[in-house]
């Protein structure tokens, strides 16, 4: 139970020392993993190439927490987005991760996008989806007043609704090592020597030889290369890069629900949605590319973004940017995820996780235990996991800055340090004191929204970096 | 045992901003008896910007000399400065919501000064494509990390690239050598401008940020065309100043839409009676010492407001119109005191001519015998402010090469 950045690994060559179980990949679906497993009595390593948890897609993902509505019927990752779903709105109630179910709008810009909407209609039903219904255009524009002009109709999906995508893997890993898993950050694995017959595995890694007797791909976009350690050509990880813009808070009055596209022979347009941080998301692009580290925005994409934008929702455009970024789906070519088991190898991968995978992560979490078990992992009997309270970073929810109470019992709660979000110091000092604590300054951002507001860092950015470097005295 | 309800309190003036405005009318208006003065200052030191400007031109003084005047003026006055303390929202059109380490405050005011000063365009918002690496400042952080934190060169970076065509790209390239950077290059967007030190790419565009994790470099295209990559891992996206107009917004005060601050009038009265608005809040930025003057010059209107004169009506808009970028105030009484207009141009402009007009009527016409720059605003008696016809049409300022 502990969070390891650097050093050696703890040595685990002696037979009773290796790992039962180690998850490569602590994204959001890799901590779901992690979590899942703390449930039983066995040693579970966690271990990230990078210096944070959910530093690579889950980061940068659209954060809406799917129905489902429109997933491929009967597909796996049908099953697992409504199942994940309803389990991770029942989590975010339990652990204070913000959510809004603000319900979706399919909006049809022309005739043809209009005539597919009885069949998204008919596709969610079959996804078990019964309350979606049609909108006329007065309906929609009395819903969507901000609207852009020449929408005919929408179809109105309740349900879909908007999470925080930082603090959901965070109450994964946060829970996950509370409960005696060990997190290794900073820790990319090099090499694997399987492990003859009941031998552990070797993973080679910068910081050491861990030793571990099962072995849970979750990479994300390389868990192709990770496959190859093992020797396995399954499929092929392409990313697909989605540029997004985030508007100034001041947008945030200007749209209710999530505007999807209809998805159409010209591809599948952008979004605009709220955020549980009170701005608006207008995105993603979709563009294949072959280099996994391009998590650049473009001259092209932003424009392209902000046309698009302006069609939806005209004022959007008169509001100033608070953020670009630019994240990467798993494309694996399949038209769903692409999970196996090896249990010769005593080996899962759980690959291809596209951007359902927020929604479905505790769904994945627990698909992919049951196949560890299948596999020949012995769980033993479940205990209680660690209780997690996250701090909520919703603007829809109460926060410490107006909290009387908190501030009488601790006045670092009343200290506003950044002042665009209203953090305080007291947020601050928390999360650099927390059980997973910020490796960086984007770090402590995603932990506590400061320095992600409108100035940047202008006022600041100055003294938030001096607490992360110095401390909170 | 400290109330967890948060405190209703009163008083006469509150200011949000213990900048140079900020605290320029809270001297003034404690000085002239104005009751209860309170400035509202979010910051662990009051002095607004120039605490971290360490250089002159603050009319005669450095910019932290020159903050520090300020305060003692306004202490000295009588008036209550608090420091830390946020006001975070509205609780009627005269009430706002506090939080200070204290707890939670509602204070409802006679008069409200907004002073809430303005910001740097940041990165994001110039929609600079590209990676999000660690090492891209803007001037105000800087400014901040040097002057109030004693950073250097180990912990700010090893070459610097500074982005702007505005004297503050000077000043940033002053904070960086006095840190010990190296400056790599000017990126200046305009062909022309106030001198810059070190090599100064004129007419250029920054088209990317590259770099994972800290950035390496910034991609530039030159005035020929040509691009090529600037090696540095710290850039300074410096000056496109905006207001910090939050506050203002959220309480409904009416936003002028060329300056995109708060729309006042001569006395810097704003849409909203018993609402005024003064320094960099108005419009972005000018010099410190124009804020403060501002700041002494509110306290008349909210004097007058005090003792009881009625709000006047908005009277008549002023637009803008042909090279003139913005001017404040953007709105006039003819009857009043004709105001002192600050214009400021979009390019530079020789000789060029100022025009008035009021629908049909020409009420003035000039060709000025300076040359005006988009760094410096012009300031423009409004000699023509009786001849407008307070029940005519919008007032329509005309600059003209």
């Amino acid at each position: 139970m502990s969070v390891t950045r650097t050093g050696a690994l703890p040595d685990t060559s002696a037979p009773d020392d290796a790992y039962d179980v180690t998850v490569v990949g602590a994204g959001v679906v890799g901590c779901a993993i992690a979590r899942e497993l703390a449930r039983h009595s066995l040693r579970v390593a966690l271990m990230e190439a990078n210096g944070d948890i959910g530093e690579g897609s889950s980061k940068a993902n659209t954060a809406i927490l799917h129905t489902g509505f429109d997933a491929v019927p009967g597909s796996l990752e049908a099953r697992l987005v409504r199942e994940g779903g309803q389990l991770l709105a029942a989590y975010a109630e339990e652990t204070g991760i913000p959510v809004e179910p603000v319900g979706a709008l399919l909006v049809a810009w022309d005739e043809q996008q209009l005539a597919t909407l009885p069949r998204l209609a008919d596709k969610a039903v079959r996804n078990g989806h019964h309350g979606t219904r049609p909108l006329s255009a007065a309906e929609l524009y009395a819903r969507e007043p901000h609207l852009g002009p020449g929408a005919l109709g929408a179809l109105e999906v309740p349900g879909e609704s908007i999470v925080c995508p930082w603090t959901t893997p965070l109450a994964y890993a946060t829970q996950a090592v509370r409960s005696g898993v060990d997190l290794h950050l900073n820790c990319p694995v090099e090499k694997v020597r399987p492990g003859e017959g009941d031998a552990p595995h070797r993973l080679v890694t910068r910081r050491g030889v861990l030793r571990t007797r099962f072995l849970v791909n979750a990479c994300g976009l390389y868990a192709d290369a990770f496959d190859a350690l093992l020797g396995r050509e399954d499929f092929t990880v392409a990313p697909r890069r989605g540029q997004l813009l985030v508007f100034d808070k001041f947008a945030r009055p200007l749209v209710r629900h999530i505007l999807l596209p209809v998805p159409g022979p010209l591809g599948k347009g952008v979004l605009v949605a709220p955020t549980v941080y009170g701005n608006v998301l207008l995105g993603p692009t979709a563009e294949d590319l072959t280099d996994k580290t391009a998590t650049s925005s473009t001259a092209e994409g932003l424009a392209g973004l902000r046309a698009q934008g302006g069609r939806i929702l005209p004022a959007l455009l008169d509001e100033e940017v608070t953020a670009a970024y630019a994240g990467l789906r798993a494309a694996t070519g399949a038209e769903d995820y692409r999970i196996a088991a090896h249990p010769e190898l005593r080996y899962v991968t759980v690959g291809g996780i596209r951007s359902t995978g927020l929604t479905a992560s505790l769904a994945l979490g627990r698909h992919t235990v049951g196949l560890l078990a299948d596999a020949g992992l012995e769980l033993g009997p479940e205990r209680p996991l660690a209780p997690v309270r996250m701090p909520n970073l919703g603007e829809a929810f109460p926060r410490p800055y107006r909290d009387a109470g908190l501030i009488a019992r601790d006045p670092a709660y009343g200290t506003l340090v950044c002042h665009c979000e209203r953090v305080t110091l007291g947020e601050i000092r928390d999360a650099l004191a927390s059980t997973v604590p910020p490796a960086s300054l984007d770090g402590l951002r995603r932990r506590t929204r400061a320095r992600a507001g409108r100035c940047q860092g202008f006022s600041c950015g100055a003294t938030v970096r001096a607490l992360f470097e110095e401390g909170v005295r | 045992m400290k109330s967890v309800h948060p405190v209703e309190r009163t008083v006469d003036v509150l200011v949000v901003g213990g900048g140079p405005a900020g605290l320029a009318a809270a001297a003034r208006l404690a000085a002239a008896g104005a009751g209860r003065v309170e400035v509202l200052e979010r910051e662990r030191a009051a002095g607004g910007v120039p605490r971290h400007c360490a250089r002159g031109g603050f009319g005669g003084l450095t910019g932290p000399a020159f903050a520090r005047r300020a305060v003692r003026a306004a202490v000295r006055a009588g008036a209550v400065l608090r420091t830390g303390v946020s006001a975070t929202g509205w609780a009627g059109p005269l009430a706002l919501e506090v939080t200070a380490p204290t707890g939670l405050e509602r204070i409802t005011a006679r008069a409200v000064v907004l002073a809430t000063g303005a910001r740097e365009r940041p990165r994001s918002a110039r929609l600079v494509p590209g990676s999000r690496p660690a090492g891209v400042l803007s001037t105000g952080e800087l400014q901040q990390s040097v002057e109030l934190f004693g950073l250097r060169r180990e912990r700010i970076g090893r070459r610097a690239v500074v982005v702007g065509s505005d004297p503050i790209a000077r000043h940033a390239v002053r904070t960086l050598r006095r840190a010990g950077v190296p400056v790599a290059a000017v990126v200046a967007d305009r062909p022309y401008g106030p001198r810059l030190p070190g090599p100064v790419l004129r007419g250029a565009t920054v088209l990317e940020l590259v770099g994972r994790g800290r950035l390496s470099g910034v991609l530039v295209r030159g005035a020929d065309g040509r691009t090529g990559l600037l090696r540095c891992d710290t850039v300074v996206f410096t000056g496109d100043w905006l207001p910090d107009h939050e506050l203002a917004r959220s309480g409904g005060v009416p936003l002028d839409p060329a300056t995109r601050g708060p729309s006042v009038d001569g006395g810097l009265r704003t849409l909203v009676p018993g609402v005024f608005a003064a320094g960099n809040l108005l419009r972005g930025v000018e010099p410190g010492t124009v804020a403060a003057a501002e700041g002494r010059a509110v306290a008349d209107a909210v004097l007058a407001h005090l003792a009881g004169a009625p709000w006047p009506a908005p009277g008549l808009t002023l637009e803008t119109a042909g090279a003139l970028r913005r001017l404040t105030p953007g709105r006039l009484h003819p009857a009043g005191p004709a105001p002192t207009l600050l214009l400021r141009p979009e390019v530079r402009l020789v000789r060029p001519i100022l025009m008035v007009r009021q629908d049909a009527r020409l009420l003035y016409e000039r060709r000025l015998p300076v040359l005006l720059e988009p760094h410096r605003s012009l300031r423009h008696p409004a000699v023509w402010a009786p001849d407008a016809d307070a029940a005519g049409g919008p007032v329509v300022v005309t600059l003209t090469p």
